[in-house]
C-alpha cells in the first residue's frame, strides 16, 4: 500500500441476535434456545461507510478487526463478503470477561499496531448499548472522536468533515485524524454480499492475535483489567395487563381514550 | 491474586446442555458430552442456577483496590448544558444525587463546563445541593470531546469525588467515557436505577439485550463510581431554597489542549414538535399510516397534546419521516410518560425501544398484533377513524 493512501480499521462485535433473548420467569433463567449471532447492526453501516470511502477515493485499504471467540470469524469473513480487504481477530482467553475498559485498550493496542488513519464503528452494540468502547479507544490512543456520525462529507488524509447527529439537530464538525468515528443507521444503506465477495470470504486468510501479539498489559485486560462486574442479571419488571377499549364507534373510542389521557394530568 | 473462574465439574456434568441455551453471551459450548467454557464468558453467573446437577460454580476473586478508596468522598453530577441551558437531565441528576449523597451523608455538587454561566449557576444553587463548581472558559462554551474531557479527568483526579453520574445524552455518553478511561474508572451507561448497598457501593442497574434483561453492575475497586442516566427515569428534583452552598467558579487558565476537533457548524432539526427523548408524550405511527401524509394527523395530535411524533422502523424506511424520528432498536430508546402507537404492530425491534414507557395507548386494526401485549389501554379498530375524533375531541380540527 502507498504511504498516501488511507488505511480504514472497522472496529465490529457479533451478537447475539438480541431481541430474541428472554428470561424464563418461573426459573429465572435465559433463555438463548437458537439465537443467532450476527454483526452488530450498527458495525454494518460502519463497514459500508469504509469500503465506500475506499471506493469514492478510488484507492486504501479497509481492515475489519473484532476482538472475540473463535467462533466470531464467521463475523469477520461476512465483512470480507461486503468489501473488507483484510481481517483481524483478537481472540485469546485473557480477552474473556472484558468491559467497555479493558476492551477499548485491547482494541486500542491492536491500532498501534494496525496504524490506521481513521478508525470506524457503530455507535453501540445491540447487546449491551453502552457506545464507551468507541471513545473509550480513542482515549487510549489520544486521539480526537466523533461519535454519531450520520455522514461524512470529506475525508483525506489527515482531515475529516462530519455531521454528528445530537439530540437536537446535527453538529458539523471537522476532525484531525487519525480518529475514531462511531456511526449511526442514517450514515447508509449497507450492500449485501456479492457471489464474488463471498468466494473472496471463504477463502480469506483471518489474521488471529493474541495478547502477546498486541502487547497489551496483563493487568489491563479482560475480566481482570475491569473495573465494572456484573453484579446480577434479572428479568426486567412485567408489564401489568392491558385493558381493551370495548366501543361501538372510533368516536366513542376516542373519547374514551382522550378521558385517560386527561386522566393522567400530563397533557 | 488468583483469576475468577467459571468451573464446571466433569463429574457431575451429564451433558444436558442446559447451560449452553441459558447463557446470554454464547459462552458455553459441549465438548462431546461435558460442557465448556470459551472466552465469551463474563463470569455473569446465570448459567450456574439453570444446572440442575450442581456440575457449574463460580469463584469469584477479590480484587485489590486499585487506589485508596477512602481518599474518595462525595457525590458530583455533571451540570450538561446545551447554548448556556441547563439540560432538564441534570435535576433528575440532582434528585437521584442528593438521594445517594443523603444514604452516604456526604455533600452533592453539580459542575458545569461552559462560559458566562454565572447566573445559571446561582439558579442551581437554589435545588437541594451542596455546591456548584463552575469552570468557565470561552473554549468550554460548546461542547467539545477534549476539553470537556481533560477538565473533568483533572477535577476527578484533584478532587476525588466517590460518585460521578452525568445523562445518558449524545454528550454525556461521548466524553463520559473518554474521562473513564483517563482515570482508570469503571463507567456504566444508561442507567435506570441506582442506590447504594450495604457496603457503601453505587449498584447501578441497567437494561441489557434491549430491555429483556436487566443487569446490576459493582465498580468495587476502582474510584469514582461512574454512570450515565437515561433521561426521564429518576425524578426530577425541585427548588428548595437550597442548603446555603456557593458557587466555586474556576477558570480553565489556558490548561486546556488544543481541540482536534472544530465545530464549523449547527444544523437544527427542522421540527414543529419537541425533541422526541425529552418529550412527555409521543405520538407514533407505522406502517399502518399507508403514505406519509398520514403522519400530519399525527402531528395535529401531538401538537394538541404537547407532545413529539415518532415513527417506527417501517415508516422511516419507506421515507415517510426522517430517521431522527425512529424509535426501536436501530433507532431511538424512549421513556415517555404515555406513547401512543398508531398503526404500529408492535415487531420486537419496535417494542424494546419503548416499553419501559409509563403508560402506552396502541390502536391498530389487527386484534392480534403484538403491541396490545404492551399496551396499558389498546382499542382494535381504524386509525384514520380514531385519530382525527381525538383530534376533535381535544377542540382541534381533523
Amino acid at each position: 500500500m502507498k504511504e498516501s493512501t488511507l488505511h480504514i480499521v472497522v472496529c465490529i462485535k457479533q451478537v447475539p441476535d438480541t431481541t430474541e433473548v428472554r428470561i424464563n420467569p418461573e426459573t429465572n433463567t435465559l433463555v438463548r434456545d437458537g439465537v443467532e449471532s450476527i454483526i452488530n447492526p450498527f458495525d454494518a453501516y460502519a463497514i459500508e461507510e469504509g469500503v465506500r470511502i475506499r471506493e469514492r477515493l478510488g484507492e486504501g485499504k479497509v481492515t475489519v478487526v473484532t476482538m472475540g471467540p473463535p467462533q466470531a470469524d464467521a463475523a469477520l469473513r461476512e465483512a470480507i463478503s461486503v468489501g473488507a480487504d483484510e481481517a483481524v481477530l483478537l481472540c485469546s482467553r485473557a480477552f474473556a470477561g472484558a468491559d467497555t475498559w479493558a476492551t477499548s485498550l485491547t482494541l486500542a493496542q491492536a491500532m498501534r499496531k494496525l496504524r490506521p488513519d481513521v478508525v470506524l464503528a457503530g455507535k453501540q452494540a445491540i447487546d449491551g448499548d453502552t457506545a464507551q468502547v468507541g471513545p473509550g479507544i480513542s482515549c487510549h490512543l489520544d486521539w480526537p472522536q466523533a461519535c454519531y456520525v450520520s455522514k461524512i462529507r470529506e475525508i483525506e488524509k489527515g482531515g475529516a468533515v462530519v455531521e454528528c447527529l445530537m439530540e437536537t439537530g446535527k453538529e458539523v464538525l471537522e476532525v484531525r485524524l487519525p480518529a475514531v468515528l462511531t456511526v449511526v443507521k442514517e450514515i447508509n444503506e449497507p450492500r449485501l454480499p456479492s457471489f464474488k465477495g463471498k468466494m473472496r470470504a471463504k477463502k480469506a486468510e483471518i489474521t488471529i492475535w493474541d495478547e502477546k501479539a498486541i502487547d497489551a498489559d496483563p493487568e489491563k485486560i479482560g475480566l481482570k483489567g475491569s473495573p465494572t462486574a456484573v453484579n446480577r442479571i434479572f428479568s426486567p419488571p412485567r408489564r401489568s395487563g392491558g385493558e381493551m377499549i370495548e366501543a361501538e364507534t372510533a368516536g366513542d373510542a376516542a373519547k374514551i381514550l382522550i378521558a385517560k389521557i386527561k386522566e393522567l394530568r400530563i397533557a | 491474586m488468583s483469576d475468577n473462574a467459571l468451573l464446571i465439574n466433569p463429574k457431575k456434568c451429564v451433558g444436558c446442555r442446559v447451560c449452553v441455551k441459558t447463557c446470554p453471551f454464547g459462552a458455553l459450548e459441549m465438548d462431546g458430552k461435558l460442557a465448556v467454557v470459551n472466552v465469551n464468558c463474563t463470569f455473569c453467573g446465570a448459567c450456574a442456577p439453570s444446572c440442575k446437577f450442581d456440575a457449574i460454580s463460580l469463584v469469584k476473586a477479590e480484587k485489590e483496590a486499585a487506589v485508596n478508596l477512602a481518599d474518595y468522598k462525595g457525590v458530583w453530577v455533571f451540570g450538561e448544558q446545551i447554548d448556556g441551558v441547563v439540560q432538564g437531565v441534570v435535576h433528575e441528576l440532582i434528585g437521584k444525587g442528593r438521594e445517594l449523597a443523603d444514604k452516604l451523608g456526604v455533600p452533592l455538587s453539580v459542575l458545569v463546563l461552559g462560559h458566562d454561566m454565572d447566573e445559571q449557576c446561582r439558579e442551581l444553587l437554589e435545588y437541594p445541593v451542596d455546591r456548584v463548581i463552575q469552570v468557565d472558559d470561552p473554549e468550554l462554551r460548546h461542547y467539545a470531546s477534549e476539553p470537556y474531557a481533560q477538565v473533568v479527568s483533572g477535577l476527578i483526579a484533584g478532587r476525588k469525588p466517590e460518585i460521578f453520574l452525568a445523562g445518558a445524552t449524545a454528550i454525556g455518553r461521548s466524553f463520559l467515557a473518554r474521562v473513564a478511561v483517563a482515570v482508570r474508572t469503571g463507567l456504566t451507561a444508561d442507567c435506570t436505577g441506582l442506590d447504594i448497598t450495604d457496603d457503601r457501593l453505587l449498584l447501578q442497574t441497567r437494561p441489557a439485550f434491549g430491555g429483556n434483561i436487566m443487569a446490576s453492575i459493582l465498580c468495587a475497586k476502582h474510584r469514582p463510581q461512574m454512570s450515565t442516566v437515561r433521561h426521564k427515569v429518576m425524578q426530577a428534583a425541585e427548588k428548595d431554597g437550597g442548603r446555603g452552598g456557593k458557587v466555586e467558579k474556576l477558570g480553565a487558565e489556558g490548561k486546556l489542549p488544543a481541540s482536534r476537533t472544530r465545530r464549523l457548524d449547527w444544523l437544527p432539526e427542522l421540527s414543529e414538535t419537541v425533541n422526541l427523548v425529552e418529550a412527555d408524550i409521543i405520538v407514533s405511527g407505522g406502517r399502518g399510516l399507508g403514505r406519509p401524509e398520514s403522519f400530519r394527523m399525527l402531528e395535529k395530535l401531538a401538537k394538541l397534546l404537547g407532545g413529539a411524533v415518532g415513527s417506527s422502523r417501517a415508516a422511516v424506511d419507506s421515507g415517510w419521516m426522517p430517521y431522527s424520528h425512529q424509535v426501536g432498536q436501530t433507532g431511538k430508546t424512549v421513556q415517555p410518560k404515555l406513547y401512543i402507537a398508531c398503526g404500529i404492530s408492535g415487531a420486537v425491534q419496535h417494542l424494546v425501544g419503548m416499553q419501559s414507557s409509563d403508560r402506552i395507548i396502541a390502536i391498530n386494526k389487527d386484534r392480534d398484533a403484538p403491541i396490545f401485549g404492551v399496551a396499558t389501554y389498546g382499542f382494535v379498530g381504524d386509525v384514520f377513524e380514531v385519530v382525527p375524533a381525538m383530534i376533535r375531541e381535544l377542540g382541534g380540527e381533523a
